[in-house]
């Protein structure tokens, strides 16, 4: 499976992607500029990082980029797109997630592991998961306070767009949401970094199946 | 706007003192070139002699240092040193003081502080990997060092979480003495595929100087002077010199001087950060190594403001600014590659055969200087030095009264030194680049090397108290905890970088402190075999006549040849046995707890032995290559109490200790010593190793630290120290 990591400037967990398809998935990587108008690929990945400096506001610049236009047409198509941290940033202010990632509500960034339920295990994304299963996922952000509008609120939960929560909310998110999909559920976007969770060395393999969900690989014993 | 004196005004107003420059220098100043210097040269040679560039009152006490070994690739001189650690691959690391602009603009003087230490590391050719620092607050009763504290800490994330290099370790420490002058030093590594190492140095005449990354404006100007002098409340309009970050266009220009260095070097002669003192020192520095001059057109530096003058244009400090050396003919393509980042690639001047710094600006000849009278012919001064007062008299240990250890260990696991730093740390992406293995809070970050079996341990340390009651052997102790750091973490010490920061070395006493501080650091590095490849000078931290204690930074890489002895603090599994590597003493003076029952801390300092270190290190090496360490933690401030607290919190759970001292011992601050847990079927093994050096003190397991000593015994539930370890900080930094 093929998978294409979209580079914009300021990007700083492209490579972690990049790794933690080609060295933990064992499977295909590439880059993609800012600047592409087309790609091809089997799934699109959005790293995290500071797109632009996360000037004017997170995200914000980023939605404008000529890749941008590629990647709503590859959503568009029903292939599976993911946006990490700034990515899900980006996915939010190019319209293809609802609701915004506001300042956290301590206003400080936050770096640490944390405690996330798999609130829905039957996506595309998370199949290798158990339902309701308790995962460790490193996060580090100082804009992921998710939200939005009752309304979506409501039409989130009824269609089980919620995809991660957080059990211990650090960031002030409504509905402890960490992560959310479309309405057609291939395009999903977390705060949550799975990449970092993707090599036994490091110690945490949770991520790992995430990836792996994506392209029906098994869950590798422990 | 500035006013341009004549040549004789600033001779007759004497203006050249208010850059710094002494009316000897001045003097030599005129010696050098032949005539009295116009306003911009003056300007050129106060800030490239100043400490802060030239070291000037440093230089000889530098010489002490060892700076040279098998694996040692490059020492002190360039914009960082470079340790071989096989596979063709390198280890680059440098630290660098910012106090003086935290001091006053808290945020932007830690931001530059890391933007400017990570460009010295790329600017090597290696990619920056991690980010370390050390910071030495006032205390936290005091609002303004909260704000002060506070800012300092969004300011370090804010521009390594941005430009993507995970912050993985550093220290906090409080005393009074650092309330209007804080110590902010940030430590930036580096990975080097060893063929790509880069010089600073222009050479070949008619090679092409290019400017590229952001524009120049009146940020910053002298601030290498500016670091160079004491703070004074009725001066307080001289603090204005602080720079502002752009962490997202030094991303962008990292990334194109890595490209730039990786696929083309070709078109490459050298590159070099600009720093402190920006332009002047960058170029002079670059053609003065390579024994060459150079020519400059100052109409050609991109500008943010308009009317600049060359004095400005020099001497201004603004960031995320490199300094190439290419090749002729490669002109166009060094443009193209930067014009891709989005960022300014603008040929300034060209390299000169004549050894002459020659600068134009609106057609006129504005410098025309020999270039190595502003880099190599600063003076050097052989500062007096006295010794202090309060170190004449050998005074005895100071003898705590310990009634209630459990209280006193939840007393001391509260003191803003011991808390825990997590509050701070959080502040930091420490995983950005996935190759964080062991995370802040353990004895040393390490990180992984990818694509080969081994790591890295990084680790920076300064006890500024031990330091303050005997430089000398604080001096030894500050690389001897840095080594110890490392070595529990599983790694092998490679080298250190320093970051002196001292008091004016004009003050004989002061200089007495730099000199012996920097005798024992010697010593020890010899001792451990682990040169000094980098490092910077840090001198009139001083507000209104009082001095920081002597706060020597070290900054220490090890390499840990095989992943599987990557070794944390955290107690594993109940039932391992624990045991002490070392003798504990009642070693009270200069202690956290002396600190915390008397309010400061006086008398001599404990007795140190360099090799009875070594020897205790060298076990702790021994036992985790033999692979049956479970945990290792080094024991430092509040002693074997809080270093067994530390190592039960992050897995919570306990143990039970006996220890035949008296019970106040559990809290000495004795060196050289370690707790390590190994498997109880590991037994005979752990003390075939161990023999004399240490001693069983008990096993692993439980929910509750259950210490006993000669005198008596306590419990404490390690829910409930941890809780108040945890909390203390937080609370305070409210």
């Amino acid at each position: 499976m093929r998978f294409a990591v979209i580079q914009f400037p300021g990007s700083n967990c492209d490579w972690d992607l990049y790794y933690a398809v080609t060295e933990g998935l064992k499977e295909t990587a590439l880059f993609v500029d800012y600047r592409a108008t087309s790609f091809t690929a089997d799934a699109v990945l959005i790293p995290g990082g500071f797109s632009y400096g996360d000037y004017l506001r997170s995200g914000a610049i980023a939605r404008v980029a000529p890749v941008m236009q590629a990647v709503k047409d590859f959503a568009a198509s029903g292939k599976p797109v993911l946006g990490i941290c700034n990515g899900f940033q980006i996915l939010t202010e190019a319209g293809l997630l609802p609701g915004a990632l506001r300042v956290n509500r301590d206003q400080a960034f936050i770096c640490q592991n944390q405690a996330l339920t798999v609130a829905n295990a039957t996506t595309r994304f998370t199949n290798q998961y158990q339902a309701n299963e308790t995962i460790h996922l490193p996060i580090a952000h100082g804009e992921g306070n998710y939200y939005c509008s009752p309304e979506q609120l409501a039409t989130l939960k009824a269609n089980g767009q919620i995809v991660f929560t957080y059990q211990d909310n650090p960031n002030g998110s409504i509905a402890d949401i960490a992560g959310i999909t479309n309405e057609a559920g291939n395009v999903l976007g977390m705060m949550p970094h799975p990449e970092r969770a993707s090599d036994s060395l490091l110690g945490n393999t949770d991520g790992l199946r995430l990836l792996m969900s994506l392209c029906g690989k098994e869950v590798q014993p422990a | 706007m500035m006013t341009e004196l004549a040549p004789e005004a600033i001779k007759t107003t004497q203006h050249y003192l208010n850059w710094g420059l002494t009316e000897d220098e001045y003097q030599r100043i005129q010696t050098l070139i032949g005539r009295l210097p116009n306003f911009t040269e003056t300007g050129l040679f106060a800030a490239m002699w100043s400490e802060h560039c030239a070291y000037k009152n440093s230089k000889p006490l530098l010489k002490q240092f060892p700076t040279t070994g098998p694996r040692i690739l490059q020492g002190p001189g360039e914009g960082a040193g470079i340790i071989d650690i096989g596979d063709h691959q390198a280890v680059v690391f440098k630290a660098e003081s910012h106090n003086h602009p935290t001091a006053v603009e808290p945020y932007q003087g830690a931001a530059t502080g890391v933007g400017g230490i990570i460009r010295d590391i790329f600017s090597m050719g290696a990619r920056p990997i991690a980010m370390l620092d050390s910071l030495h607050f006032g205390e936290l009763n005091q609002a303004h060092t909260k704000y002060l504290l506070n800012e300092t800490i969004a300011g370090i994330g804010g521009y390594g979480n941005c430009i993507g290099i995970p912050t993985v370790g550093g220290e906090l420490t409080f005393d009074p003495v650092f309330e209007a002058n804080p110590v902010m030093n940030a430590m930036c590594v580096g990975l080097l595929d060893n063929t790509q190492q880069q010089k600073g140095a222009a050479a070949g005449a008619d090679n092409l100087i290019y400017y590229v990354g952001a524009k120049t404006g009146r940020d910053g100007i002298q601030g290498a002077i500016f670091a160079s002098a004491e703070f004074n409340d009725a001066e307080e309009t001289n603090r204005s010199a602080v720079q502002v970050g752009d962490p997202f266009a030094e991303k962008q220009l990292m990334e194109a001087c890595l490209v730039l260095i990786k696929e083309h070097p070709e078109m490459l002669v050298g590159i070099q950060d600009m720093g402190a003192a920006g332009l002047v020192s960058s170029s002079a520095e670059m053609g003065a190594k390579a024994g060459y001059g150079m020519i400059l057109d100052l109409d050609q530096v991109p500008q943010r403001e308009k009317g600049m003058i060359p004095y400005e244009l020099m001497l201004s400090e603004s960031q995320e600014r490199m300094l190439l050396c290419i090749h002729q003919g490669y002109g166009a393509a060094v443009e193209q590659l930067f014009a891709d980042y989005g960022l300014d690639a603008v040929q300034i001047g060209h390299v000169t055969d004549a050894k002459q710094y020659v600068l134009y600006h609106h057609g006129a000849v504005v410098a025309d200087v020999p270039i190595r009278s502003l880099v190599q012919d600063a003076p050097v001064y052989h500062r007096p030095s006295r010794q202090p007062e309060r170190l004449k008299h050998q005074t005895a240990q100071y003898q705590p009264l310990v009634d209630d250890p459990a209280k006193t260990l939840c007393a001391l696991l509260q003191q803003t030194s011991i808390a825990s730093k997590a509050d701070v740390y959080r502040q930091y992406d420490s995983q950005v680049q996935t190759n964080t293995v062991v995370t802040p809070g353990s004895d040393a970050g390490v990180l992984r090397i990818r694509g080969t079996h081994k790591s890295l341990a990084v680790t920076t340390d300064a006890n500024p108290r031990y330091l303050y009651l005997d430089p000398k052997q604080g001096g030894m102790i500050a690389v001897c905890e840095a080594a110890r750091n490392v070595v529990a973490a599983g790694g092998e010490p490679l080298g250190i970088t320093d970051c002196l920061n001292f008091g004016s070395p004009e003050d004989p006493e002061i200089f007495y402190e730099l000199k012996e501080a920097t005798a024992g650091m010697a010593q020890a590095c010899e001792a451990l075999g682990t040169p000094v490849i980098s490092g910077n000078v840090s001198l009139y931290n001083e507000s209104n006549g009082e001095a920081i204690f002597p706060t020597p930074m070290v900054g220490m890489v090890g390499l840990i040849a095989q992943n599987e002895w990557i070794t944390t603090q955290r107690f594993k599994n109940a039932g391992d046995l624990i045991y002490t590597i070392g003798t504990t003493a009642g070693d009270f003076n200069g202690s956290e707890l002396q600190k915390m029952q008397q309010g400061r801390i006086s008398g001599s300092l404990f007795k140190f032995d360099l090799a009875t270190e070594l020897a205790n290190q060298q076990v702790v090496q021994q036992l985790i290559r033999a692979g049956i360490v479970q945990s290792a933690h080094d024991l430092a401030e509040g002693g074997l109490a809080v270093g067994l607290a530390e190592s039960c919190f992050d897995g919570e759970i306990g143990c039970q200790v006996s220890v035949g001292l008296p019970t106040s011992w559990l809290f000495a601050e004795t060196q050289s010593r370690f707790i390590v847990s190994v498997p109880a079927n590991q037994k005979a093994a752990a003390e075939a190793i161990i023999g004399e050096t240490g001693q069983l003190i008990g096993k692993v397991g439980g929910t509750a630290l259950e210490i006993e000593t000669s005198g008596t015994q306590f419990s404490l539930p390690v829910t409930t120290a941890k809780q108040l370890w945890k909390g203390a900080l937080a609370c305070q930094l409210k």
